[in-house]
């Protein structure tokens, strides 16, 4: 099992080098830097203007200098100017000789962004706590929900149940964020069609609305009204794939040898379900529901955009559509680093929970 | 005139649809006639669900065939004071069509011409990068799963290392104006497009490798023509300028292709995995085949069940990524019609005027469902056998 965990430890940190490497040369491509360098000097430069700024803020050295630098392996470039040191690692306030020599993503130096003008860790932060908080409701809404689904559906197969409950699986499956999200907010969070003017006629609701289209106000205070329509349109999406391995593997384990024998032992079909066959059904879908993240980080990224809620994947969006190169990096290494764990995570979790697939 | 009501609405929209009902009839009469002869296509006829996928498919191929025939208006006029009209608002004299059938939308063109015409954009790309992609995986997974060893360990870990990306991010570097400048989607392309013209190649060559003369000439056409298209496709350099494509869609394309890819690489491995162990490939090997031959001819014929499966589901998902494409405005020029930059213009006024944004979402979901169904159905009628 150590071995094992080594090794997909290694493999691991060796997949996240090279995709930051990706990342770091494709944001640091020539035409990005000349873009940085206009936007952050001056738009009117000439060309021999924008080679020199970005000689002097370093950006001259070989890719994988600045690769290294950027990691924190290599020591940050300085250069004497006017009589005074400066260089990647010297911020305002602190003299050259105080500085440290290596500062990049190891050291927890993750840069400042352009566009927001503050440090990148503050903004990631306070991102990725607002993203924390929709993941934790989809997660509340979109398992369980999931996997009853699965479980209802999977028990007889073939019955009228299951062809119901696969139909709406499908249909969830088939349905992306930014379309149920479109159709939600046209449904649920519109004055003038759908529900909304229904329900607020027969005064079952309070305002308007029954939902806001928009999720902004969540970022201070969470409430049903405001942030119903962002969970509920990313647990839609991922539900119906949970909900589909929850059946596929609940329809396997119903026609195992075991739950036969129980069957003719005249256990009721009731507690069959729960005691039998459910335990052994839940182990294919933890992989599932883990492997589900990186598709989650997708959901999220429309979610936050379409509803304008200020979490990790509208920040990423707004370092990407603003050349913002040190945000994007930042939040490129976040999601990788949630990518590979959740698979390492799955992996470890798979071959513990089911004992046929115990690694020695 | 008065704006009409939904029920003329639907009405005129059905007659609208007059070339698609046509064609659907003629293809479900002559396919349920003859589905005894049409093997796995003829069985998708005795499961309702697969119909029903089925259905709701060619529906929307034949709306991109005959999307001349049935849009009411130019999709890109706009027509003075018809800004975020309701469904059914009737348009100024002199106009092509007496209504605006389903309202227009925030620069005063017709919702319901563009959904049409998105339709074409859409089918035009989905199904050929779909299939690129997986030559691009067959190709690579073929040899990967058989030989196994380094290679497969390298090929698998390139293949993990595209999938450990989240999509949108490697959609954000990899579709921008400014990465055309670099060259990088033309590198791509040329790695990626050369796969179909080396899977042709071997497929051909390793099935009349006995017969010199019918080899020769098999291979030397499918060379003459797939790098004829390649030049133009990958390069834009064909001399004759029948094969082009614009960069921005050549952008997209190659991204689409490149996300897809290593999950098509990854389900042939695995196929090959399990079927490279099987008696007829040990018999194959007795004979003397070679590998090329057995994996073409021999391993990917069995393998074919999960594959076209997996291909109606893949068009789903990369319908879904282009729609992703479009909403975030990335590869598309403003004007476009297609699905995904169509709901990304109408969501900024989408509580007060939903109709410009429902409709592509409720024409997107529909295809991508048929396509889901049409994949379930195929997937039980081949399990039946």
């Amino acid at each position: 099992m150590l071995i094992f965990l080594i090794r997909r430890l290694g493999i691991m940190v060796l997949t996240a080098l090279c995709l930051t490497f990706v990342v770091f040369t494709l944001t640091n491509l020539a035409p990005n830097l000349e873009k940085l360098a206009r936007s952050e000097g001056s738009v009117r430069m000439t060309d021999e203007q924008v080679q020199s700024w970005l000689a002097n803020n370093g950006y001259a050295q070989p890719l994988a200098a600045r690769y290294g630098e950027w990691l924190g392996v290599m020591p940050g470039w300085t250069r004497e100017a006017e009589g005074k040191t400066v260089g990647r690692c010297i911020a305002n306030g602190i003299t050259a000789a105080e500085a440290p020599r290596f500062c990049g993503v190891l050291q927890g130096e993750w840069g400042n962004s352009t566009v927001f003008k503050r440090p990148v860790a503050e903004i990631l932060s306070r991102g990725l706590a607002a993203t924390g908080w929709l993941m934790l409701w989809v997660m509340i809404l979109m398992v369980p929900s999931a996997l009853l689904l699965g479980v209802l559906a999977g028990m007889r197969e073939g019955s009228k149940l299951d062809r119901a409950l696969s139909a709406v699986a499908i249909a969830t499956t088939a349905t992306p964020e930014y379309v149920s999200g479109v159709i939600l907010i046209a449904v649920m969070a519109s004055a003038t069609v759908g529900i909304s003017p229904v329900l607020a006629e027969w005064g079952w609701i309070e305002g308007r609305t029954l939902f806001q289209g928009t999720a902004t106000s969540a970022m201070d205070e969470i409430t049903f009204w405001n942030f119903g329509l962002p969970v509920l349109t990313i647990a839609l999406y991922g539900m119906g794939y949970i909900a589909r391995m929850t059946r596929a593997s609940m329809t396997e384990v119903m026609t195992a040898q075991y739950i036969r024998t129980a069957r003719l032992k005249g256990v009721g079909f009731r507690e069959v379900v729960l005691r039998h066959a459910l335990r052994n059904a839940l182990i294919a879908p933890f992989t599932v529901i883990m492997l589900q993240f990186p598709w989650l980080l997708n959901g999220v990224v429309i979610v936050e955009t379409l509803f304008n809620y200020k979490g990790f994947g509208w920040t990423l969006v707004q370092g990407a559509g603003n050349n913002d190169i040190e945000l994007l990096l930042s939040c490129s290494v976040v999601a990788v680093l949630v990518v590979l764990v959740t698979q390492l995570i799955s992996d470890i979790g798979y071959a513990y929970l089911n004992p046929r697939i115990r690694i020695s | 005139m008065e704006p009409i009501g939904w029920g003329s609405i639907i009405a005129r929209m059905a007659i609208q649809f007059w070339p698609v009902w046509a064609a659907l009839i003629v293809t479900y009469a002559v396919s349920i006639t003859y589905k005894r002869r049409l093997g796995l296509y003829g069985k998708l006829f005795d499961s309702p669900i697969g119909m029903v996928g089925f259905g709701i498919v060619m529906f929307w191929v034949f709306t991109a065939f005959f999307a001349d025939l049935i849009i009411t208006h130019d999709p890109l006029a706009q027509l003075s004071g018809l800004k975020n009209k309701s469904p059914g608002i009737p348009t100024p004299d002199g106009s092509a069509y007496p209504y605006y059938l389903l309202g227009g939308d925030n620069l005063a063109r017709d919702v319901f011409s563009r959904m049409v015409m998105g339709a074409r954009r859409v089918l035009a790309i989905a199904p050929a990068a779909t299939a690129f992609a997986f030559m691009v995986g067959i190709t690579l997974g073929l040899p990967a799963g058989y030989f196994a060893g380094k290679l497969d360990t390298g090929l698998s870990f390139l293949a993990n290392l595209v999938l450990a990306f989240p999509v949108i991010l490697l959609f954000y570097l990899l579709v921008t104006p400014e990465i055309r400048d670099t060259g990088i989607p033309v590198v791509l392309a040329a790695v990626l497009f050369i796969f179909p013209v080396i899977f042709m190649v071997t497929l051909l060559n390793s099935r009349f490798f006995t017969a010199p003369s019918k080899r020769n000439l098999y291979v030397g056409v499918t060379l003459v023509i797939g790098l004829w298209a390649y030049s133009g496709l990958a390069f834009n350099a064909d001399p004759l300028g029948v094969w082009s494509m614009e960069p921005n869609l050549l952008n997209v394309f190659v991204a689409v292709v490149f996300v897809n890819a290593p999950t098509v690489f990854r389900i042939v491995r695995g196929l090959v995995l399990d079927l490279r162990s099987r008696d007829y490939v040990a018999a194959g090997q007795t004979r003397g085949e070679g590998p090329w031959y057995i994996m073409l001819w021999e391993i990917l014929p069995n393998a074919r069940g999960p594959l076209i499966v997996d291909f109606c589901l893949r068009i789903g998902y990369t319908t879904i990524l282009l729609g992703t494409l479009g909403f975030f405005g990335l590869g598309v020029s403003p004007e476009s019609p297609d699905w995904g930059s169509t709901i990304n213009d109408g969501r900024r006024l989408l509580s007060i005027f939903p109709h410009p944004a429902v409709v592509p979402a409720l024409a997107l979901m529909s295809l991508v469902l048929g396509l889901n169904l049409l994949a379930d159905g195929l997937r039980e009628e081949s399990l039946k056998d």
